[in-house]
């Protein structure tokens, strides 16, 4: 491994919460919750209506064009279809699901032995993975078997992104220690898909049990484990081409242009399922930790559990200060627990009073310790300059848009600067600007 | 729903939700612990004067600074130590003999005008010490009496005469000869000067110090001290190369400027390239005022003319961004 990616922070990884905890079921709740906006792309249009039945695994919505179905993660009667909160702040139309607790299979789950798998096209498998409701489950949440099918012939490496660089998340680290063979399983349907007889599994060095137990199982799959250094944003997905391969994905594109496919190792389990099983995505591994939580817990969640329950069942010795969705670098704040985990949250991370961090009227003291950690090698310190005088053209010039968001300049800022705060809100600024130009 | 009452309770902010803990407040103490070796050496050769003019100049800095922000109706800065540490440079870079009422005008101009009329921490154009420094010359002859080392021969606390006085060995070296004092003694400290110039040994644990907790990176010392050790190697004044340039390294205000002065961030570029250029730059100027220039000393001249040069130099040496290159792109 020659290659780095530039910058990165070193923040403390609190992954000791519940590195060593089992994964454990969580017993779905009487209701759920089911969000028809769970992917990058079209919302999905509600396929039941209010007290239709539904049972577990059946298709629930759905749409045409850039869209994954989303299915039911219990069996029981539809309560209502109405908008709901939803984890990104906004409320989005969703099936809420009174759970009968009889876990009626849909009739349409069969599981595929040996022979029918070999037997499958790539088309086949990619429309397998299309109507299992299989997105991104990393954070980005983008349709799967888009990514796939439109990589067929271009794609010449698999990343395998397991390297789960956010503090406290831990959810791959067992994914990849408990499950995998049904990992490798799945990156080798991909390799299929793709006509490649190679695939990379980019893994953090802190997690040494997860790299054995992945080289213990990766036999003569053509998967090769690769071990990176533990920094952040080390599963950053254009870091991670990065440091796998040298390349850089060109300003604004995409990773199918220098020929990489990056694909969450969460996502290659559901893909697994899907193939083999006849498993559509309706639960997922989801970390619920945090520095005031009694017993920070690995969960394999049903889709749609609402963030009270895996708080309650979890336990917490004083008030939450902030509710993350995701993880404490790029993690959204919820203000309502009322919302439900949906197929890219692989983390629930809760907070106590002493994470607190605000300064009033923050200077910058030009000390450029946040140029020193941009992953993307821009200047957040002219950025920020350029967005306060308000001057778009130098906003551009500084590159603002190709920010990540990644926020390790926010992180290593002395001054507290909320570099990231105004960053967001300069690219809207841009993107209005833009706009404004066309007319 | 036992849990709603936590609705209205949640902090929401934008990410990133964990921060590190090298605030500006942490970053202004480990200057200050950095400087302590110093301070106590000049104790050591200068007298207890030597640090009751410090604490001084610190007290009033502070208070400058806080009674600015009180009167401007702004956000009380003080917390973050940082006028504290203009305080303690200001008396570093001034003779143990200052007359005090001569220093707290120089902290005045400091932090009132150098500092706040530029807007505070952060906004100023040139090093607050330095410039303090350049305006106190007007009186040259108080910023220029030299008194010798050693207990016996310094000012009391209160007073400020009587005192025996000594060439520096810059003086000597303007002149082109080999100074009285030897290497070894200027090294150590153990020669007239300014207060906390003197010692390079105790300035250079103070590097130390800050490169271990990452404050600084060694580029811009390392490249300052290095073009003036070149040049003086190149260009000496007599035959003897090596002592003369180990003379002009560690006389003067070269060490405290180049470890703690240069590397001010308000006034230093913040690309590598423009750091690396800064420092030559600084290094060039030092050289050529010490052997061109009327007065002898050139260090904080040099810098604050670099430090003018900040915003053109910030423009050079930009990173090229990720993904700019497309010849990387298929390799």
């Amino acid at each position: 491994m020659a290659f780095s990616f530039w910058g990165g922070i070193h923040p403390h990884d609190n992954k000791q919460y519940t590195r060593d905890l089992h994964v454990q079921q969580f017993p779905a709740a009487d209701t759920l919750v089911v969000s028809m906006s769970q992917h990058i792309g079209v919302p999905c249009e509600p396929l039941v209506k209010k007290n239709d039945p539904v049972k577990k695994g059946q298709k629930i919505g759905d749409n045409t064009g850039l869209c994954v179905p989303v299915h039911s993660p219990v069996s029981g009667t539809v309560k209502a279809v109405e908008a709901r909160p939803h984890s990104s702040g906004v409320t989005v139309m969703s099936v809420v699901i009174q759970n009968d607790h009889q876990d009626t299979l849909c009739e349409d789950i069969r599981p595929r032995t040996q022979e029918e798998v070999d037997a499958l096209s790539a088309q086949e498998l990619i429309s397998i993975i299309r109507e299992a409701g299989i997105v991104g489950m990393g954070g980005a949440s983008f349709p799967t078997h888009v990514k796939l099918s439109g990589g067929i012939g271009k794609i010449d490496t698999i990343i395998v992104n397991a390297g789960e660089c956010e503090p406290y998340i831990t959810a791959d680290d067992r994914l990849c220690r408990e499950m995998p063979r049904e990992l490798i399983s799945g990156i080798q349907i991909i390799m299929r898909i793709l006509g490649l007889s190679e695939a990379h599994i980019g893994i953090e060095d802190n997690k040494p049990e997860a790299i054995r137990a992945l080289k213990a199982n990766v036999a003569d799959s053509g998967v090769i484990v690769d071990i990176l250094p533990a920094k952040y944003p080390q599963g950053a997905e254009k870091q991670l081409i990065q440091a796998i391969t040298g390349r850089q994905v060109p300003s604004g594109g995409l990773p199918a242009e220098v020929g990489c496919a990056v694909i969450n190792a969460a996502t290659c389990k559901a893909i697994h399922d899907a193939v083999y099983e006849g498993m559509p995505l309706i639960q997922r591994i989801v970390t619920v930790s945090g520095d005031i939580l009694m017993e920070p817990k690995n969960l394999l969640v049903p889709i749609g559990t609402s963030y009270n329950d895996l708080l309650e069942a979890c336990g917490h010795s004083e008030r939450p200060y902030k509710v993350l969705c995701g993880g404490p670098m790029m993690g959204v704040a919820q203000f309502d627990l009322s919302v439900s985990t949906v197929k890219a949250c692989n983390a629930i991370t809760i907070l106590g009073k002493k994470n607190r961090f605000t300064v009033n009227d923050p200077h910058c003291i030009r000390c450029g310790k946040c140029i020193d950690v941009c992953p993307m090698h821009l200047m957040p310190v002219l950025m920020y300059k350029a967005l306060y005088s308000n001057e778009i053209e130098e906003m551009n010039q500084t590159h603002l848009m190709d920010c990540c968001e990644c926020g390790c300049c926010a992180y290593n800022c002395p001054a507290g600067v909320p570099l990231v705060l105004a960053f967001r809100s300069g690219k809207q600024k841009l993107r209005d600007a833009a706009m404004a130009a066309k007319k | 729903m036992s849990q709603m009452k936590y609705y209205y309770e949640l902090t929401i902010s934008s990410s990133p939700h964990a921060h590190t803990h090298h605030t500006t407040r942490i970053i202004m103490r480990d200057v200050l612990i950095a400087l302590a070796p110093a301070l106590l050496g000049s104790v050591y050769f200068f007298g207890p004067r030597a640090l009751v003019v410090t604490l001084v100049s610190v007290l009033s800095c502070f208070l400058f600074e806080k009674l600015w922000c009180k009167l401007a109706k702004q956000d009380d800065k003080t917390y973050d130590l940082s006028a504290c540490v203009t305080g303690v440079l200001l008396a570093f870079v001034c003779p143990p003999t200052i007359e005090y009422w001569q220093l707290i005008i120089g902290d005045f101009f400091a932090i009132i005008v150098v500092k706040m009329l530029f807007g505070g921490i952060g906004r100023n154009m040139f090093n607050p010490a330095l410039a303090a420094r350049a305006f106190l010359f007007s009186w040259p002859a108080a910023m220029s009496t030299w008194v010798k080392v050693g207990w016996e021969n310094q000012a009391g606390i209160l007073e400020n005469a009587d005192i025996v006085t000594s060439a520096t060995p810059l003086a000597s070296m303007h002149q082109g000869l080999m100074p009285d004092t030897s290497i070894l003694d200027m090294f150590l400290g153990n020669v007239g000067g300014c207060i906390g110039e003197t010692s390079a040994l105790l300035l250079l644990i103070g590097l130390v110090y800050l490169l271990i907790r990452k404050v600084i990176s060694i580029r811009i010392p390392a490249f300052y001290i290095g073009t003036v050790a070149v040049l003086t190697f190149l260009f000496p004044m007599g035959n003897d190369r090596l002592p003369w340039m180990a003379a002009q390294l560690f006389s003067g205000g070269l060490m405290l400027g180049a470890i703690f002065m240069a590397t001010d961030y308000v006034t230093s570029p913040i690309t590598r390239l423009g750091q690396v250029i800064y420092a030559i730059g600084c290094g060039l100027l030092t050289v050529a005022i010490r052997y061109f220039g009327s007065y002898n000393e050139g260090v904080s001249y040099a810098i604050l003319i670099m430090n003018a040069c900040v915003v053109l130099l910030d423009r050079v040496g930009r990173p090229t961004k990720y993904g700019a290159r497309k010849e990387a792109a298929k390799c």
